[in-house]
Order: C-alpha cells, then sequence, then structure tokens
C-alpha cells in the first residue's frame, strides 16, 4: 500500500505532508506522556520492532504470503500516539532508504498508513474494551476487531486522497471496490495475528499491553484476614500539561480541515469536466489542461453519476472536510482519553 | 552493527556527491521529485531529460548503472498496478494489437511508471552516496523535531539487532521441524512476534536505563556537527534548479 510519487498530484500530496505533520506533532507529545520522558529509546526499539515484524511473512496459501501492517499492533501494545510515531518513522525510513512509498507521497502515506490505521483501530479497541467485560479474553476479541477495521479504513482513506487529487483515470467506484475487497482480505489476516500476538504478549506481560492497562484489578490487602480495598492513592496532582494539551490538537485540526478544504474548492471551482472539453476541443491552453487533467477522475465522477459540477465538487468538499473532522475528532477523543488515563497513572506513581 | 556501521544500501566512495553535506542532499532530492510530480505528464521528453539529469548525477557519483537498476527493482509492485490501468480506465478507446486500451489510462500508467521510477532512483541516489548516520543528521539540520530523530537513530541503530533476534527465533523453529505452510501455523508465528515484541520493549527499557545513567536527560549531544557552506548548498542545487527549468518548458511549450 505504499503509495509511489506521481500517483497522487502535488497540491494532494502537500495539503496529506501538512495533515501528516500535524499528527506527528500531535503525537510526538502524546509520545512523551504514554512513555513518561523515556521516549526515544522505547519508541525507537518499538519503530525497530514494527520494521521487523513487517518482514514476518504469514503463508496465506499455496505460494501467496502476506505480511502484517503492524499499524493495529502498535496503538494496542503502546498506544495511540506512540503507534503514530514509530509507524510514521517506520515510514520514514523506508521512504528514504529503501526508497519504499515516494518521497512526495510520503505524508499520504503517513496519513494512510499510521495515522489512520492507528486511529481507526485504537478507536475500535477502546470502545469494545470499554463496552465488554473486563476479561482477558474480550481484549483479544477487541484487538481482532481493531485491526479487522484499521486495513479496510486505510483503503478509504486511500480512495478519499485518490478522488481528490488522483491521477489517472481509473473510476472511483472501481477503485473503491477493489480498494476496500482486497484490503478487507488483508485486514482479516492482519486481525487474527494482531490478536494472536497481543494474546501472546498478554499471557506473558500483561503489563506491557497499553490497551490492557485498566484491567488490572485494583490493589487488596489483607487486614485481619480479610481483604479490603487498599487505601486510594493521594489525591492525583493535577498534570501542569493537562490544560493546554488540547489547543494544538484544535489548532492542528483546524487548520488541517482549512488546507483540504481549500484544495478541494480549488479544484470544486476550476470545474474540471467544461475545461477539459473545451481544453481538448480547442487545444488553448496547456497550463489549464494540465490542471484539468490532473483533477480528471472527479471530473469524470462528476460527469458520470452528479450531472451538476458545483454539486459534485461541493461533495467532494464535504467528504474531504468530512474524513478531516473524523480524524480530528478521533484525535481529540483519543488526548482527552488519555489525559483521564494520565491521572490514574499520576496518581500510581505518586503511591509507588 | 558489524562491519563499519554502514548500511548495505550505501555505497562507499569519494565523489563530489559523496562528499556533499547530507541535508543538501535529502534537500535536493526532495525538490527534485517534487518538481517532476508536477511535471504535466503530456511533456514525455521532460521525463527523458529527468532520467539524463539523474544518470549524470550517478555517474559523478560513480555508481554503476547496474547496482541502480538492480535497487529500482522494488518498484515493481507498481508496475503490475500501472500495467492493469489501461484496461479499466474510462474514456476514449484505442486498438492497439487487437485490444482495447483506454487513452487516458495509458497516460496515467505512463504517469504514475515515469514519476514513480524517477522518485525511485532519486531516492536509491540519495542512500547510496549518503552514509545512515550523516542522513539522519541532516534531518536533524533541517530542522525535524529532535525527538523524532532520536527515534529514527534507535530504530536504525537496533533494526539490525531486532532483526537479528527474529532470524534466531526462525532458525530454532526450522531446526526443531517446524515449517509454517498455511493458516493453521499463524498462532505460532504470532507468539514470535508476541516474545520478540517483549524482547524489544525490555531491550529499550535497559537501553533507556543505561542512557539515564550515563547523564541522558532527554536530548542527545552533536558531536559531528555539520555545516554547509553556501558553495555547496550551490552545488545541491544544481539538480532541482535544472530540473525545474524543465518543468517550466514542460508547461509552457
Amino acid at each position: 500500500m505504499h503509495v509511489p510519487d506521481g500517483f497522487i498530484d502535488a497540491p494532494v500530496s502537500v495539503a496529506a505532508g501538512v495533515a501528516a505533520a500535524g499528527a506527528v506533532a500531535v503525537s510526538l507529545r502524546g509520545a512523551r506522556r504514554e512513555l513518561e520522558d523515556s521516549a526515544a529509546p522505547l519508541a525507537g526499539l518499538v519503530a525497530a520492532f514494527i520494521f521487523a515484524v513487517q518482514m514476518l511473512n504469514f503463508p496465506v496459501a499455496a505460494g501467496t504470503s502476506g505480511h502484517l501492517l503492524g499499524g493495529a499492533l502498535a496503538a494496542i501494545l503502546v498506544g495511540p500516539y506512540t503507534g503514530v510515531l514509530c509507524v510514521s518513522v517506520v515510514l520514514l525510513m523506508q521512504g528514504v532508504l529503501f526508497a519504499d512509498g515516494g518521497l512526495t507521497a510520503l505524508g499520504v502515506n503517513v496519513m494512510n498508513m499510521a495515522v489512520v490505521t492507528v486511529v481507526v483501530a485504537y478507536a475500535v479497541f477502546r470502545g469494545l474494551v470499554k463496552v465488554l467485560p473486563k476479561t482477558r479474553r474480550s481484549v483479544t476479541a477487541a484487538a481482532f476487531t481493531g485491526a479487522l477495521l484499521s486495513v479496510p479504513g486505510a483503503a478509504v482513506m486511500f480512495t478519499l486522497f485518490y478522488a481528490v487529487g488522483g491521477t489517472t483515470d481509473v473510476p472511483l467506484g472501481k477503485v473503491f471496490t477493489a480498494m476496500v475487497g482486497v484490503h478487507v482480505l488483508i485486514g482479516i489476516g492482519e486481525a487474527v495475528i494482531t490478536a494472536a500476538t497481543v494474546g501472546a504478549v498478554l499471557a506473558v506481560r500483561p503489563d506491557l499491553v497499553h490497551g490492557a492497562r485498566g484491567l488490572s484489578t485494583p490493589l487488596k490487602l489483607r487486614v485481619g484476614g480479610e481483604l479490603v480495598d487498599a487505601p486510594a492513592a493521594a489525591a492525583p496532582v493535577a498534570p501542569v500539561a493537562g490544560p493546554r494539551s488540547t489547543r494544538p490538537v484544535w489548532i492542528t485540526g483546524l487548520v488541517t480541515a482549512l488546507v483540504l478544504a481549500g484544495f478541494v474548492s480549488y479544484y470544486a471551482s476550476a470545474s474540471p469536466d467544461g475545461l477539459e472539453k473545451v481544453a481538448a476541443d480547442k487545444g488553448i491552453d496547456r497550463n489549464e489542461r494540465g490542471h484539468a487533467a490532473a483533477g480528471s477522475p472527479l471530473a469524470d465522477y462528476s460527469v458520470k453519476d452528479v450531472p451538476d459540477t458545483r454539486l459534485s465538487g461541493g461533495l467532494a468538499g464535504v467528504i474531504g472536510v468530512g474524513a478531516t473532522v473524523a480524524v480530528g475528532t478521533g484525535i481529540f477523543w483519543m488526548v482527552r482519553r488519555r489525559r483521564a488515563d494520565e491521572l490514574t497513572a499520576t496518581s500510581t506513581s505518586v503511591a509507588g | 552493527m558489524g562491519a563499519g556501521h554502514t548500511h548495505k544500501l550505501y555505497r562507499h566512495g569519494h565523489s563530489a556527491v559523496h562528499a556533499l553535506p547530507p541535508q543538501c542532499k535529502l534537500a535536493a532530492a526532495f525538490a527534485f521529485v517534487v518538481v517532476v510530480v508536477s511535471t504535466p505528464r503530456e511533456a514525455v521528453w521532460a521525463f527523458a531529460l529527468y532520467a539524463v539529469l539523474l544518470a549524470a548525477v550517478a555517474a559523478a557519483a560513480r555508481i554503476p548503472a547496474g547496482f541502480l537498476l538492480r535497487r529500482l527493482l522494488i518498484e515493481v509492485p507498481f508496475v503490475a498496478f500501472a500495467v492493469l490501468m489501461p484496461f479499466v480506465a474510462q474514456g476514449e478507446r484505442v486498438g492497439v494489437l487487437g485490444v482495447s486500451l483506454s487513452v487516458s489510462g495509458l497516460w496515467g500508467a505512463w504517469n504514475v511508471l515515469a514519476k514513480g521510477t524517477l522518485g525511485v532512483a532519486a531516492s536509491v541516489l540519495l542512500a547510496s552516496t549518503t552514509e545512515l548516520r550523516a542522513l539522519l543528521l541532516g534531518m536533524q539540520r533541517l530542522k525535524l523535531p529532535p525527538l523524532l530523530v532520536q527515534i529514527a537513530t534507535f530504530m536504525i541503530r537496533y533494526g539490525d539487532v531486532i532483526t537479528g533476534e527474529l532470524r534466531r527465533m526462525s532458525i530454532a523453529r526450522r531446526s526443531r521441524g517446524f515449517e509454517a505452510r498455511g493458516v493453521r501455523h499463524w498462532g505460532v508465528l504470532a507468539k514470535t512476534a508476541g516474545s520478540l515484541f517483549i524482547r524489544s520493549y525490555e531491550r529499550g527499557e535497559r537501553v533507556y536505563l543505561a542512557m539515564v545513567s550515563r547523564g541522558y536527560t532527554g536530548s542527545m549531544p552533536v558531536i559531528d556537527d555539520i555545516a554547509a557552506s553556501r558553495a555547496q548548498w550551490a552545488h545541491a542545487a544544481v539538480l532541482p534548479v535544472t530540473a525545474l527549468a524543465v518543468c517550466l518548458m514542460g508547461w509552457t511549450l
């Protein structure tokens, strides 16, 4: 799923790059809290783990094999921020060193494979863990479902990028069907192996699984022959970093939405089909034709299914902003969750 | 981590390209790819010129063509995708050897193939003329967040260790007669991944404690700083600026 250079046109690549940079900045902050200052060595080793685990080939049937993407696994094992960060670092290194995934498509790749997989997997995982009974089995089941949905989620995001800035003329419906179809299959493999891996770690070192931290039973003391709850830890110290942590998230989300919406509306107002037709008929302005050709999938889509270009452009805009808001809200929701977790973490560290 | 701390992608040499500071090379490669991606696909000759430019850089760096071409093989999956495109794309169709192909699909395939190949070639040149450590230093000089660079450093530094651990586990499994043949064996492989995670995480904790006991407070001391002179930036800028000229010609002609 590594997108090469030239697959998504330059403006959308730049917009995705800005969004990805914002997401990485937010994760850098979050990872510092998740890993309690030891961010660099631990996150680096986890990134090396993801890099290695991607080399682990799983035979599917005669002759074919797949490998883990690792986004969902990282999110559940080390937390969403560290997960985004580690997968992004892996993608960066793959792009620069191994030429796997284009340099200009780095933003698109990070958004698809790091941000969307981690956010989808972690949101689903946390939701399920909250609903299901607090047992190890339900953690494994939640890991399965999170990983299962994360891979098609990335495929949907890829299709969105393609709809806005794809450079080829394959109809959107076909791309969507092919991408999501294939990735649902990949998702099943990813889900089975992620769940089994999380289960294996849970069996040996349950304390290392970030997503299962709520599972630990409260400390009980045996006082005079009967079990009583240990006294609650000292009132949690108000975290200094707490109140200011949401503002950058909001600003990042807003800027991302604005940038994306700006590019989308640019395409909408360029009214691709009319211009394309004129340019093709008369061969007037090559500059303009280049732009129209770059936006052609959207153009074709709008010509085929939605006759009014404004309407279809508006639809594309709504899809784009909707996706951005969804991602932004997901990140915001996790920040809030993390803060709640942090309170308990602080109290335990005070106690210990 | 043995053998001179270089990665196998790096090709040792003493050319002018090797000698350029890494941040200049990173910026130049990135700018070059941006220019290539924003070139109109109808300007076929422009892509030929870009290829000539990259070949010139490879010649200046004394990278043999065979080495470069072998490394380009990473692109094969996209080639398969691009080959499919003329068959599924819409629009005006043209018959080639009795097969009906979409014209815009052919353009799309050409677009992805040309730009993708040039992008891969640029990254391959960058990685084969720049040492890993220098690349990371260059990223730091280009104002990437220091924490991100540190994480990347650790990932690279321990990547081989972790991969080696995975390989030893695989050898241990195979020497006991295990062979992963299908879905039934996924459980074993998942346990491998699980224990690899535990080992990596615990190693991370040990490394962190070792660093703290040696005075680590969150930032790494920079002992081999590399500054780039104006002339070096100018040398590195030759590639993207020439490419930009070609790109502008592609837009106007």
